[in-house]
């Protein structure tokens, strides 16, 4: 086995990277590089519920009004209030007579969600743009504006996955039905 | 029956297998159908096309030779169909098929629906890495040109986003298309490596039960996938019909879940962790979940249902002239394999059996036909299917009572086209 992983090596990178190579079910290619979970900290962006993955720093929702009006607003107005179903952050009432407004404070069903979200893919222009630092501010403004926490209260690894969300209990799993 | 029959009470047609003028499927066997086709513009009821039997000039002089790369006809232009995105975030939005102009099973990769989140990436390969890691014995990180050196598998399947026919739900939509209600859905050849080779050689932990999968978009989009379904039939696709990956649908590698609702088929897939646990993403929270009347959501609402759908004729065609018509469509499962496509032209008063003119491919797309003779007289056209799990294709009145209409999600009801008296095609509510 291993001096097929490294016939494997040794001829594929001489420049023949259309060449046909047969492994049988015995002889699996296996050419994964080893890496530590250590050198991922930078990679990987996912943020937990359980906490896992959140990083270092914290923001409170007053330090982030200005980023989210310099930021964030154009398309999801200073309070939250969007400009369109899609945009909209704050408001809604899942028991609501007409058809719920679905909104992180009406519907998102983990705080952790709102961090890993903005982290991943916020602002919309530029994402990724934002410091740790940033993005916990920018989330505790966004659970502020849904009255979720206090202005400042202190938004990090920690106290963000604890935030208690109204609609914590709206969700049925399905995964068993595959 | 030949068309010298045409004129004759329907009832007392022999090869009659449904009211409204449905014949055997046989027919479409045994017999020329009439020349008439579907038109999509002015009528020609009463015309007869001329004949031209001289030697046009294209026999007359060489035209261009090879070329590096294919191009469709002048005469065939087929085209996705965009909606409107929002202007501020131009990366988001859906292009559909246009299903009533394919036939087959198979849509080209250029006419392949899209979903994107935050545009496509201009992904260099070379640079791209696929990193396994989380619950697993040793993390792994791999190379676009090594992973072409793996054993690979060759499915056809389809590709169905879970918002598909949404549309539906909130009725209306006269002017509707096959198209632009029902263009969410595609089927191809993917060809790549079982997850599960991968995951094993990273080595699975007794606790893992998940998997997150994550893409090299803008947006980064994550889903989470029970490790059931990663160690069953998923695949890091590489290859779509033959070529690699278009870079709309993944390039240079996605995850594929056969069957599964499309946004779970993470594209431009760069990350699995493996987990104890869901990741609670934002599309599988605030997004891609069913709510319900009592507003409760249904999360990990998975498998794409039995569905079909009359692609011809369907909304915004004509039929031309009173003759025998060639009903044609599609059909899949995300339970199996398609068993039977029923169509009625009543309105789903009464049924006849289609011939399914393809491969009956687990999850995979299957054509159907069925011959009809339009007498001139208003008709409801619908199709349903039943797969090899014994689901049946429900109606618009069942989907609603089972799940309301604040979801937009997971909707497989059947479509009626209506026929009037002019032959004009429309979506209708039955």
């Amino acid at each position: 086995m291993y001096t097929f992983r490294r016939m494997l090596k040794a001829s594929t990178l001489a420049a023949c990277s259309a060449a046909v190579l047969v492994s049988t079910a015995q002889e699996q290619v296996k050419l994964g590089q080893a890496i530590t979970e250590v050198s991922l900290a930078e990679f990987n962006l996912i943020a937990e519920p359980s906490g896992t993955g959140f990083p270092a720093g914290s923001g409170t929702a007053q330090q982030g009004r200005t980023i989210f009006e310099n930021r964030c607003a154009l398309c999801h107005g200073s309070n939250g209030e969007g400009n369109s179903d899609a945009t909209v952050l704050v408001g809604g009432n899942m028991q609501s007579a007409e058809t719920p407004l679905r909104t992180v404070g009406s519907y998102w069903p983990y705080a952790s969600t709102v961090f890993d979200f903005i982290r991943r893919a916020m602002p919309a222009n530029a994402p990724k743009s934002l410091t740790d630092e940033e993005t916990y501010q920018v989330a505790a403004y966004v659970l502020y504006l849904n009255g979720l926490v206090a202005e400042d209260e202190i938004m990090n690894a920690q106290t963000l996955p604890q935030v208690r969300m109204p609609n914590a209990e709206g969700f049925i799993d399905r995964s068993h039905i595959q | 029956m030949t068309k010298s029959s045409k004129g004759q009470n329907i009832e007392l047609d022999p090869e009659r297998v449904a009211a409204n003028g449905l014949l055997s499927r046989r027919h479409l066997l045994s017999a020329a159908l009439g020349g008439a086709g579907l038109a999509m513009a002015r009528p020609v009821i009463g015309q007869e096309p001329g004949i031209n039997l001289e030697i046009p000039a294209w026999s007359k002089a060489p035209g261009p030779g090879t070329s590096p790369y294919g191009s469709r006809s002048a005469h065939a232009q087929l085209e996705r169909q965009s909606g409107f995105g929002n202007p501020l975030y131009p990366g988001g939005g859906a292009s559909r098929s246009p299903l009533q102009h394919l036939q087959g099973t198979i849509t080209p990769n250029s006419l392949h629906f899209e979903r994107h989140h935050a545009g496509i990436p201009a992904i260099d390969p070379a640079g791209h890495k696929l990193v396994i890691h989380g619950l697993v014995r040793q993390p792994l990180v791999f190379d676009y040109e090594d992973l072409l050196k793996y054993q690979m598998v060759s499915k056809t399947y389809f590709l169905e986003c879970s918002g598909n026919s949404g549309a539906l739900l909130y009725g209306g939509n006269p002017d509707g298309t096959a198209q632009s209600l029902h263009g969410l859905v595609s089927c191809a050849e993917w060809t790549g490596i079982p997850l599960s080779v991968l995951l094993e050689e990273a080595g699975l932990l007794p606790d893992a039960r998940w998997i997150a999968a994550v893409g090299a978009d803008a947006a980064s989009m994550g889903r989470s996938i029970p490790l059931g379904k990663a160690m069953d039939d998923s695949l890091l696709a590489l290859f779509q019909n033959g070529e690699p990956v278009r870079p709309e649908q993944g390039y240079p590698m996605r995850l594929f879940n056969p069957g599964w609702e499309g946004n779970t088929s993470v594209k431009w897939l760069t990350q699995i962790k493996v987990t104890r646990n869901p990741l609670q993403f934002r599309d599988e929270t605030s997004k891609y979940t069913d709510t319900l009347p009592d507003r409760t959501s249904l999360q990990f609402t998975f498998p794409m249902d039995v569905k079909s759908l009359i692609t011809s004729p369907s909304g915004q065609m004509r039929v031309t002239q009173r003759d025998i018509y060639r009903v044609t469509g599609i059909a899949w499962s995300g339970a199996g394999s398609i068993r039977r496509v029923e169509v009625s032209a009543d309105g789903g008063q009464t049924w006849g059996d289609a011939l399914i003119e393809s491969q009956q491919l687990d999850k995979a797309l299957v054509r159907f036909s069925i011959p009809w003779r339009w007498n001139g007289a208003p008709a409801v056209l619908q199709s349903r299917a039943t797969d090899s799990a014994g689901n049946v294709q429900p109606t618009r009145d069942a989907v609603i009572a089972a799940k309301g209409t604040i979801n937009r999600y997971h909707n497989p009801c059947i479509q009626s086209w209506g026929v009037n008296t002019a032959g004009e095609v429309t979506n209708v509510y039955v």
